[in-house]
């Protein structure tokens, strides 16, 4: 039994019950027991203080890659919960791109074993809409949310099929979960590795139009409209999607959209130098679009800040541009790149931030968290906004290393993060960075 | 400050000018006239210096003597060990040399390995019946068994010396100095 | 002394004007050598150079071989089929392979953007860009700058005009780059399928018809149109490309000006250029092959190696001076 603890003397943000005061936060039996100043505690109590720090529900990730099974060298469910937690957030949602594709009631319960083993962050598995992604054959989604997907997508790839997307929209309606699309017209994205404008004429790389996103919105909108159904847009990186969502938002549709900490600080001029780690599907793209990309999430046009984490091994990135894998990760610099880039640069509030990285994922994929409610799952962060610190890959948690931040100065960490009450992440205690 | 050198006058231009008409009267002399002689001059000055004997060798003889130039920039044993590469001049050549006496025309012969690399150069244009060379400046100093069959000028030098040679073409005027 | 090119030929783009004129400048003697009944000189002799093709090209490929032979160097051809590209071993691989066999300098074309400079910034042997993916190709245009050149006796002020598919062409931004960086104007005609997103923000005017083009232009450099453009849609036929793109003589009639007519090879005749102008009077293709060799030779001369701190060694102990 773990003895209760008691979060003393920091500054409590919950979006949830809109909260943000100086107070404790107890936790008894791996729920939230009391908010408040002052708080007594019972006897035995672990008293931790925090304060000059952020206390905060656990963070969300609702886009991962985790590359188990199949790529077991690149992540694991495990190593991937780890740099979860030392990164801020208390549960994912891992994609099913695995190999074997994740498209069925064993794979998918593997993936929640794998979860509990570990004991760190909670790995909600997505379940694949096709059967191994192959955009033909629908997979058993009622079976998949049995053994505890909570939602589906076939991220790697659009969902090509208009019928297929739709089929998928109106029966996922029967579990609740929503449709994940990566949205991406295939045949004008063909062959492209870099969003197509000047930047790539000059290096001589095939672009991917902004428009190759754009219809794929466009459509997906439409189709939840028709259907009525849930659809999520993953990783959105044009101001033309943005203008999609919005509208089809005013028009009351079922449509949420996340966007990753990369399309919010970076353009295309990140590949000059032909950089792999500049390279990620949908693409980096020009400075209007991370405008647009910002006011959109600070409106909540955009719900949610997602990594898209996307681990490679070292050697499959060191390569000629048009040859390496697309994809960074993200999950040990995702809070701190926004932080810095965002809230330090005056884009969103530090609650803002809280919320569309905690409360409003768990909102949409309906998962516990995001809360500090009493009673809820003690899935906790203790976030200290002056940390300053540089991005040493070679410290990460994560087996890879893929990551366009290296070297950057940041400010903004996790200091603990609690999982079902328990610490699961403790910076001051662990000798890495 | 660069240190301070010492600079003599080892030929002016009337100097020049007389050593100049010698070679020419020497270089007729060992062609035995003019039938097969071609004067070729070496980059740079040596161009000048041949162009400048050719004539006088004509206004004596009153026929027209050919005359080149080659560049020996891609021959250098030492190209190894420049940093930034060395600018290359024309190489031209009037006539096939089979045959002809070919005259090597200098500014200054030293070592002798720019004369290896014009030997050299020379072998890859034909197979000349006689090679002679011929130099405004012998300063001694060699480092190769070569020597030159007709010298202007004679003068002892030491390492860390240099023979600068100037023509009015190139250089506003004709001079040889000695810097120490 | 001459300026510093630096260890790698890449692309023209970082390329200052004086290098660029460095080039051509040592191309000049280097022409003469071809000449020669003995078209050797010494100069290179003993180093090693590997060319190494991922893509086929024969005429890029002989080019640089008769430059690597002409300067006495030892060269070796690497195909991609049958070495271990095709195995699947990857690009560093091959390098480390290539440096440890003590390379002194690799000619490398390969079918991705940016992988000369991949494999010069890890390897110390020397390396020239034939051809990478869609980037550039910097011997071609340093040839295609010393034919304009000859031909005009300058490039400042040139209208040159690219034709055809500037798109895919690494040739055609290389041009872009070293005609804009020596004071010429550059344009470009063809259909906008084939013309690459954001190129006037550049600097380049755009032409959509040939006529134009032709009206404009001092220069035309038709660029060779592939098959696989057909094939995969860009236009609809050669043979349309050739009723509305093609160089024709009688296109050519109209011009105020005698136009100077270049192609990189190998020609589509009867696709992008009839055949009576590619034989024709201002034609200068065949000078842009032999300039090819010249060029190629002063690209390998001015990048091998030199150590120059053994110049300060010989300075030091023999007194100097090769007299």
């Amino acid at each position: 039994m773990t003895p209760p603890l008691l979060l003393q003397g920091g500054r409590v943000i919950d979006p949830s019950r809109g909260f943000d005061q100086a107070a404790d936060l107890l936790v008894v039996d791996g729920k939230i027991a009391a908010v408040g100043a002052g708080i007594a505690a019972p006897a035995g109590t672990e008293v931790r203080s925090v304060v000059g720090t952020i206390v905060a529900p656990g963070l969300v990730d609702v886009h991962v890659h985790l590359r188990e099974p199949g790529n077991e060298d690149e992540e694991t469910v495990a190593s991937g919960a780890r740099a979860a937690v030392a990164g801020g957030f208390t549960a994912v949602c891992a994609m099913p791109n695995t190999d074997p594709v994740t498209d069925n009631q064993a794979a998918v319960g593997f993936i929640v074993r794998q979860s509990v083993r570990a004991g760190l962050a909670r790995v909600y598995p997505i379940g694949a809409v096709s059967v191994g992604q192959g955009g033909e054959k629908l997979a058993e989604f009622g079976e998949m949310v049995g053994a505890g997907a909570v939602a589906v997508s076939d991220d790697g790839r659009p969902v090509a099929s208009s019928h297929m997307m739709r089929t998928a929209l109106e029966y996922a309606r029967t579990f609740g979960i929503p449709v994940a699309d990566h949205c991406e017209d295939p045949t004008l994205a063909a062959g492209g590795v870099m969003h197509e404008g000047l930047v790539a004429s000059r290096l001589g790389l095939k672009g991917i139009p902004a428009a190759a996103e754009e219809i794929m919105v466009g459509r997906n909108c439409l189709l939840a409209g028709l259907t009525g159904g849930h659809v999520h847009l993953c990783h959105m990186s044009t101001r033309g999607s943005v203008e999609l969502i919005r509208r089809a938002k005013a028009q009351g549709i079922r449509v949420t959209a996340e966007v990753t900490p990369h399309h919010l600080t970076l353009t295309d001029h990140a590949c000059e130098g032909y950089d792999t780690h500049a390279k990620m599907n949908p693409p980096l793209r020009e400075a209007a679009d991370v405008a647009a990309l910002r006011a959109a999430l600070k409106e909540g046009v955009i719900d949610c800040i997602a990594s898209d984490h996307a681990p490679h091994a070292y050697d499959e990135k060191e390569a000629a541009f048009d040859d390496a894998p697309f994809g960074i990760i993200g999950l040990e610099t995702a809070f701190a790149v926004a932080h810095t880039e965002l809230v330090r640069g005056g884009v969103l509030t530090i609650n803002d931030l809280i919320a569309r990285m905690s409360t409003e994922p768990a909102k949409i994929f309906h998962l516990p968290g995001g809360t500090l409610a009493v009673g809820a799952p003690a899935d906790v962060v203790v976030l200290d906004l002056s940390a300053q610190w540089n991005v040493e890959p070679a410290a990460f948690h994560s087996k890879s290393r893929n990551t366009p931040f290296a070297g950057r100065a940041l400010t903004g960490r996790a200091l603990l993060t609690l999982v079902a009450g328990k610490t699961v992440h403790d910076w001051g205690a662990s000798a890495a960075p | 400050m660069p240190p301070k050198s010492d600079r003599t006058i080892l030929l002016d231009a009337r100097a020049m000018s007389r050593a100049l008409q010698r070679m020419a009267v020497a270089v007729a002399e060992l062609a035995h006239g003019t039938a097969d002689l071609v004067l070729i001059g070496i980059q740079r000055r040596g161009v000048e210096l041949a162009e400048r004997i050719a004539k006088l060798i004509e206004k004596d003889e009153g026929v027209t003597v050919p005359r080149g130039a080659l560049d020996i920039t891609l021959y250098r044993d030492d190209l190894e060990t420049v940093g930034p590469k060395p600018v290359i001049g024309e190489t031209r050549l009037p006539v096939d040399l089979t045959d002809k006496h070919a005259v090597i025309v200098d500014d200054v012969l030293y070592t002798g390995r720019t004369v290896r690399a014009e030997l050299d150069e020379l072998a890859d244009f034909g197979r000349p019946k006689r090679i002679s060379l011929c130099v405004l400046v012998d300063r001694g100093g060699r480092e190769l068994p070569i020597q030159a069959d007709v010298v202007g000028q004679v003068v002892k030098t030491g390492p860390g010396d240099r023979v600068e040679v100037q023509v009015e073409e190139l250089d506003g005027r004709d001079q040889v100095d000695l810097v120490r | 002394m001459t300026a510093s090119l630096g260890k790698d030929l890449v692309g023209l783009e970082h390329l200052t004007p004086e290098q660029i004129r460095l080039i051509l400048d040592t191309a000049e003697p280097f022409k003469e050598v071809s000449e020669r009944p003995i078209k050797k000189v010494p100069a290179l002799r003993g180093k090693t150079i590997v060319n190494l093709f991922f893509e086929a090209s024969t005429r890029t490929r002989i080019s640089f071989e008769f430059a690597e032979k002409r300067l006495s160097a030892d060269t070796v051809n690497v195909a991609a089929s049958g070495s271990s590209v095709s195995k699947g071993e990857t690009l560093v691989d091959t390098a480390k392979n290539l440096e440890a066999m003590r390379i002194d300098m690799v000619v490398m074309r390969h079918p991705s953007s940016g992988a000369a400079g991949f494999l010069g910034q890890r390897i110390r042997s020397n390396v020239i860009n034939a051809g990478d993916g869609k980037h550039e190709h910097p011997t071609q245009a340093l040839l295609d700058l010393l034919t304009i050149r000859d031909k005009h006796g300058k490039i400042e002020g040139l209208k040159v005009c690219l034709v055809g598919d500037v798109l895919h062409s690494r040739v055609a931004r290389s041009n872009l780059w070293g005609l804009t960086k020596l004071g010429a104007q550059v344009g470009v005609c063809g259909p906008h399928t084939l013309m690459p997103r954001g190129i006037e923000e550049l600097g380049v005017k755009f032409f959509p018809r040939i006529e134009e083009a032709i009206e404009w232009a001092d220069v035309l450099n038709v660029l060779r149109l592939q098959l696989e453009r057909m094939e995969m849609g860009f236009i609809p036929s050669l043979r349309e490309y050739y009723r509305v793109w093609g160089v024709t003589p009688e296109r050519l009639e109209r011009s105020p000006r005698p136009i100077t007519i270049m192609h990189p090879g190998p020609m589509n005749r009867g696709v992008e250029i009839d055949s009576r102008v590619a034989d024709g009077p201002h034609s200068v293709i065949l000078d842009q092959v032999t300039n090819g060799v010249a060029v190629r030779m002063a690209v390998l001369y001015l990048l091998a190696g030199g150590r120059p701190e053994l110049a300060d060694a010989a300075k030091r102990g023999a007194g100097g001076g090769t007299e």
